[in-house]
């Protein structure tokens, strides 16, 4: 299968901030592909380096083929980028933004491909509104459209569903879906971990650094976690005393039950066998979820500037 | 051979640019509203400090003797309009008081034997103080004493004297301002100071203002270059200049009948050139300022020397030199002294050359720097 992105040991500073280290990213044609980390994990960075925004200050990769370090002109023809916040004119009318863009990209029947654009979304009754004036959901929308007028072959969402409210985020999932059938490569970076499940692949980048990569499954096994989950009375009021036991690395809160996750399960089990014993809890084996998984992941690569303090 | 085609500026593209901006601009009221109100509002505020008449100026009178004739003298002084005699005083000493207060604007004297000098024909001599911090509030007041002697006197006198002789002598002693700004000065230096105000306000906030909403991102994505980006956005504005100059000039020839000596066709070069100038300074600033707010006082940082230094507000050779040394670093010092040479003194192409350099070199310094700091903002 053909990569529509592959990169290698693409590095970036800020001043004297690392703020990608050493990415490589493998993205396959006609993929969805999720991108995770903590908020400033380099992930918006990665993301310009990707479409031309910003230039790589050392490493190398293509994108659909183009050189990302030379040929960014190229690879902004092809790719669409949604960026993290709203990002359009809000004083141009909807239809404006998107003859503006049309216009950006140079394309031959503009006014056809954008009327088409604004009955895709519905909004041709309203091509004459001021886009500011959207809500955050019709915002999103419009984005996406915007970012689609030129037919790419790749499309950069950069969050695109913070702050959209859960119906139209499924629908945007849905949108995606099709796009994804229909050929189009997509890289999606989101906190959300029912979205990222969506994912067809995703990767892990903690401060600077990839950490893991793969299908949801490949994450999850690569790290090993065990976890099982303690119900019974009083569970809840439980956690502060098995933190404080050998082996246990997490312990999360689910309405009435207790979720005790650690990377060696060995020792973790006789553990959590003898502290059920104690309290009256029954204990049982379940698998390890994908935010388990980061939340371990996170532990284990803590916010440099955090750890510095 | 593809990607020749595609790093050629494009037309579509920067005339995309361009339209964006005016609906912008369109949309965009206040701003809209200052780049037409800006001129305007100049204009009346220094254009008709000129051509106004300004008359009943407070006037005090030192009276060495109480003669009619004196008397006659002064009740024509009073008709005249111009004059207001708040009072008499009785020394020089208090009467130059009431000048550095500014409680006057003229001392007129009336020497001992005013009038036994006058009725002999030996032409006695009034002295006249002037306050000329305003020298065009004073000047036609000033034309009015010259007249008003013969006027005055010839009646009582008839016979007496030659037609055509001055039966007093006006003696005009022009305090403060002895040098005096002419008041066709002002309507073409007050193009130079709109364009410098507006083109260097408009293009900082231009781009610091797409930066600020986020939209420069989104504008930086797509295939459009810097250069198309940068020049795209400043169409708009050389036109809105040329609209400015064109307003003021046409308050200049049609309601302050200033004279235009020169080729009009050279002063829009001109123009266009200072234009150009502050265009690529506005530019800068909006690469270097982080939001509209700093752009905004960069350009008012530049601003405040422009008007003062520049030989706008005070005659440029009456500055110290260290202050002559800053102006002349200010492409508004240059401006000024092309477009009053092409307008009243009808000066040609060949005599430009010395004051067109330093605007160049200003250009190219701070294009320099736009650039480079331009790069920076991008990675």
């Amino acid at each position: 299968m053909e990569l529509a992105i592959d990169v290698h040991g693409l590095n970036k500073h800020f001043g004297d901030k690392h703020v990608v280290r050493d990415l490589s990213l493998q993205v396959r044609e006609g993929e969805i592909y999720g991108f995770l980390g903590p908020n400033g994990s380099g992930k918006t960075t990665s993301i310009r380096m990707l479409c031309g925004l910003l230039t790589p200050d050392s490493g190398s990769g293509r994108c659909l083929g183009y050189d990302v370090l030379t040929q960014s002109a190229e690879i902004k023809r092809q790719v669409g980028y949604m960026t993290q916040k709203f990002s359009l004119w809000d004083d141009l009318t909807i239809a404006e933004n998107l003859d503006f863009v049309a216009r950006m990209f140079g394309m031959r029947g503009r006014r056809e491909a954008v009327d088409r654009a604004l009955d895709d979304l519905g909004l041709a009754g309203r091509r004459n509104q001021l886009a500011g004036t959207l809500s955050g959901g019709w915002k999103q929308r419009l984005a996406l459209a915007a970012c689609l007028l030129h037919q790419p072959r790749l499309l950069l969402l950069d969050e695109p569903t913070a702050g959209v409210d859960p119906k139209a985020r499924r629908d945007f999932w849905e949108e995606i879906h099709r796009l994804s059938a229909s050929g189009i490569t997509i890289l999606v970076s989101t906190h959300y971990m029912d979205e990222a499940e969506r994912c067809h692949r995703l990767a892990y980048l903690s401060y600077g650094n990839l950490l893991a990569a793969g299908t949801a499954s490949e994450v999850i096994a690569a790290q090993q976690l065990a976890t099982w989950e303690l119900s019974g009375p009083d569970v809840t009021g439980l956690g502060e005393a098995l933190r404080q036991l050998s082996g246990v690395e997490q312990v999360a809160s689910f309405g009435a039950r207790l979720h005790v996750s650690g990377a060696d399960a060995a020792l973790l089990e006789p553990t959590l066998e003898r502290f059920c014993r104690e309290h009256g809890l029954r204990l049982a084996q379940v698998d390890s979820t994908l935010e388990d998984v980061f939340i371990q992941l996170m532990r284990h690569r803590p916010d440099p500037l955090e750890a510095a303090s | 051979m593809r990607r020749l085609t595609l790093s050629l500026p494009s037309l579509q593209r920067w005339l995309g640019i361009v339209v964006k901006e005016f609906i912008q601009l369109k949309r965009d009221r206040l701003t809209f509203g200052m780049i037409i109100g800006i001129p305007i509002i100049q204009l009346l505020l220094f254009g008709f400090a000129i051509n106004s008449d300004p008359k009943h100026l407070p006037t005090a009178v030192v009276m060495a003797e109480a003669s009619p004739f004196a008397r006659a003298y002064l009740a024509a002084m009073r008709n005249s309009d111009y004059f207001d005699l708040v009072g008499s005083v009785e020394s020089e000493a208090e009467a130059a008081r009431l000048l550095d207060r500014g409680d006057v604007q003229f001392v007129v004297t009336f020497p001992p034997g005013f009038q036994r000098a006058l009725v002999r024909g030996e032409q006695p001599s009034l002295l006249v103080e002037a306050d000329a911090t305003d020298p065009v509030a004073a000047g036609s007041a000033i034309s009015v004493l010259n007249h008003l002697g013969n006027e005055v006197f010839t009646p009582d006198l008839p016979g007496f004297h030659p037609p055509g002789k001055q039966l007093i002598e006006l003696r005009l002693h022009k305090r403060y301002n002895p040098e005096g700004i002419t008041a066709y000065n002002i309507v073409p230096g007050l193009m130079g100071v709109i364009l410098t105000m507006t083109m260097v306000l408009m293009t900082g906030l231009a781009m610091t203002r797409e930066r600020e909403r986020g939209t420069f991102e989104n504008l930086l994505a797509t295939p459009a270059t810097p250069l198309e980006v940068m020049t795209g956005k400043i169409v708009p504005y050389i036109l809105i200049g040329l609209i400015q100059v064109s307003l003021v000039l046409l308050a200049a020839r049609w309601v302050f009948d200033v004279p235009m000596l020169g080729s009009l066709v050279l002063l829009y070069a001109v123009v266009l050139l200072f234009i150009c100038a502050n265009l690529t300074l506005g530019i800068t600033f909006s690469s270097i300022a982080r939001n509209q707010l700093q752009a905004m006082q960069m350009t008012f940082f530049f601003f405040l020397p422009s008007i003062l230094l520049s030989g706008f507000m005070f005659p440029f050779r009456g500055m110290p030199e260290w202050a002559q040394a800053i102006g002349n670093c200010l492409p508004l010092t240059h401006f000024l002294v092309l477009v009053r040479g092409i307008l009243l003194k009808g000066n040609d192409v060949s005599l430009l050359w010395p004051q067109v350099w330093p605007i160049l070199a200003f250009m190219a310094v701070v294009l320099g720097v736009g650039l480079k700091t331009f790069r920076r903002t991008l990675d």
